[in-house]
């Protein structure tokens, strides 16, 4: 309101209307005066708007955020009793005071391995196809509407493909390797999507300035779409990631065990050629496997542990998620157009 | 440009586009050009947006090959080979390879300075660093730019000014010396004094390659061609000498362009 008197102050000097002849010349002065009151009003009512949607907006995210917060920290409460050293270093337990989750995490960790091995290479591989190579006909928009509807189909459908083709067909079993391959599958639209888009955010103006240069496709590939795109790639693998670490349904179907009580081999051997590939062959646990199954307890001390490992599984999807916003600052900083 | 003007038959041909059509799918962006390019000389393609300009200049470099759905009819023929470029027998990698283009906004790859200019030389599968250092250094300086970045060479090319960064473009372009230059509206996202130096450079680089540029501007095209074509809507409306075309154009449709009373 301070501001008006200036406002007005700066419309036309009176005298540059008031030339039109007529002496009552503040007419037009006046005029514009109500005009701005009416424009005032107009920006008023709009503005009470922008209020009403922010404070929705606010309610909204801190609605969210707090739910998350509420389970986070009552996990981290009920468990906080079993949050020792030993918990890492203990294999489950029929007492509850004993039982641990090394059989748990070290399986988790394997798994994902198995699934970032397989995930990535493919992903990006037929993204960067879908992009580059694939001649734009109804085939290729066929191939691409499934993506899309791959990445929603239900993970316990994919544990079901699994069980008949990694475990009965291929004779897999219920290994490491088996979780492995199911998980790369659900998390691969994921990636092939996040491939995509970051491949899609490179200017065209880049691209044709390497192939005006003579470059083959595949020498812009390999020297700058992948370069340019691997922030974002990175970023869409480590969100499928930590998807996936929390998968339960489809281990699950491919038949993990709950209970186990010894470590996979280790890939690491004392003989030539000091690598070995049993543990992919291993009976295994996971995370989310062992939460279920301490919940399934009666006995509430189990409970304490299902609430600290909950605990620790999320910390590691946070960790991964954290991971995935430094590797793209990372990217980014050394990339513009 | 008072001297007398030799004769256009004895003026040695860089290249010749020959009954040229060019489609975009159904849409003919281009009808039945014939145009010579006389080499080492500045010949620039005036007219108003959407007249075919562009698509012309692109077709030189088969530029159009990486989009579906494009193409071309005719011929444009290279000297002294005499080879077809448009021809499909003929790869357009070897095309990029002997003519190089400088785009409307200038593209720096998010590289160092050396490895944007190297990068021509790179894909020819040139890696001795020794080469590539000297090769480097004499496109950045016939590119009027060496002296002020051969401390900085190792720099991100994004933290050059926009006139830099084109002038980085065209040392780019030159690095692998390159029987004609393209340059589509190379100063358009410039200001005046880096649209000056460019220029500038376009009249030096003559001396050394043939050039053929697209402009908005007719006072650039003025300046800097020895040649100017003035197209519309797809086709070849008039071709002479820049001074012919501007002081006494034949076509009463180029001297309406000229003198601004249309597009």
């Amino acid at each position: 309101m301070k501001q008006s008197p200036r406002s007005l102050r700066s419309l036309p000097p009176r005298g540059h209307v008031s030339t039109f002849g007529r002496p009552g010349g503040t007419d037009m002065a006046r005029m514009a005066r109500k005009d701005i009151g009416e424009i005032r009003g107009i920006i008023a009512r709009a503005k009470r708007l922008d209020v009403i949607f922010g404070v929705a907006g606010l309610l909204a995210l801190g609605l969210g955020l707090l739910t998350f917060a509420t389970l986070f920290v009552d996990m981290a409460l009920d468990g906080y009793s079993r949050l020792t050293p030993d918990f890492f270093t203990e294999f489950p337990s029929r007492r509850a005071e004993r039982a641990g989750i090394l059989s748990a995490w070290v399986g988790t960790t394997l798994v994902m391995l198995v699934t970032a091995c397989v995930a990535v290479p493919l992903g990006v591989a037929a993204g960067i196809y879908l992009e580059e190579y694939a001649p734009r006909n109804w085939v290729t928009d066929i191939i691409e509407i499934n993506i899309a509807n791959l990445a929603g189909v239900p993970s316990i459908i994919y544990g079901l493909l699994a069980l008949g083709l990694f475990v009965y067909e291929f004779s897999l079993g219920q290994s490491i390797l088996t979780a492995g391959l199911t998980l790369a599958l659900l998390i691969l639209p994921v990636v092939i999507v996040a491939t995509r888009e970051a491949i899609r955010s490179i200017p065209s103006h880049i691209r044709e300035g390497a192939y005006a240069l003579g470059a083959t496709k595949w020498q812009v590939v390999q020297h700058h779409i992948l370069p340019y795109s691997m922030g974002g790639i990175m970023t869409g693998v480590i969100i499928g990631m930590a998807r996936a670490i929390g998968e339960t349904a489809p281990i699950i179907t491919i038949g993990a065990l709950t209970f186990i009580a010894f470590l996979p081999a280790s890939p690491v051997t004392g003989t030539f050629p000091f690598l070995s590939f049993e543990w992919l062959q291993s009976p295994f646990t996971v995370m989310p496997i062992q939460i279920f199954n301490w919940t399934s307890r009666p006995d509430p001390n189990f409970h304490a542990n299902a609430a600290a490992a909950g605990f620790v599984l999320v910390l590691m999807t946070l960790t991964m998620n954290g991971l995935a916003i430094w590797l793209r600052y990372r990217i980014r900083r050394n990339i513009k157009w | 440009m008072a001297e007398p003007k030799p004769d256009l038959d004895t003026l040695p041909l860089k290249a010749q586009a020959s009954a040229l059509d060019f489609y975009y799918g159904d849409f003919q962006a281009l009808k039945k050009i014939d145009m010579p390019i006389y080499e080492k000389r500045v010949t620039a393609l005036i007219g108003p947006s959407g007249c075919g300009k562009s698509t012309f200049l692109r077709c030189f470099n088969r530029m159009h090959d990486l989009y579906p759905g494009n193409r071309y009819v005719g011929e444009i023929s290279l000297h002294p080979d005499n080879v077809n470029l448009l021809d499909k027998s003929v790869d357009p990698i070897e095309v990029r390879m002997r003519l190089s283009m400088v785009f409307q906004k200038p593209n720096p790859f998010p590289k160092t300075i050396f490895e944007n200019v190297a990068y021509g030389l790179r894909v020819r599968g040139v890696n001795r660093r020794a080469i590539l250092e000297e090769k480097v250094e004499e496109a950045l300086r016939a590119a009027a730019l060496w002296n002020e970045v051969k401390d900085r060479l190792q720099d991100m090319a994004f933290n050059l000014s926009g006139g830099q960064q084109q002038r980085l473009c065209i040392a780019r372009a030159l690095a692998t010396e390159p029987e004609i230059l393209l340059f589509d509206e190379p100063t358009s996202a410039l200001d005046p004094i880096a649209t000056a130096s460019i220029e500038e450079l376009i009249t030096e680089l003559k001396q050394r390659v043939t050039i053929l540029i697209v402009t908005h501007n007719m006072q650039q095209a003025a300046r800097v061609s020895d040649f100017t074509a003035y197209m519309y809507i797809g086709e070849l409306v008039e071709f002479g000498w820049t001074d012919d075309i501007f002081i006494k154009p034949k076509n009463p449709q180029t001297e309406a362009y000229i003198t601004g009373r249309f597009g």
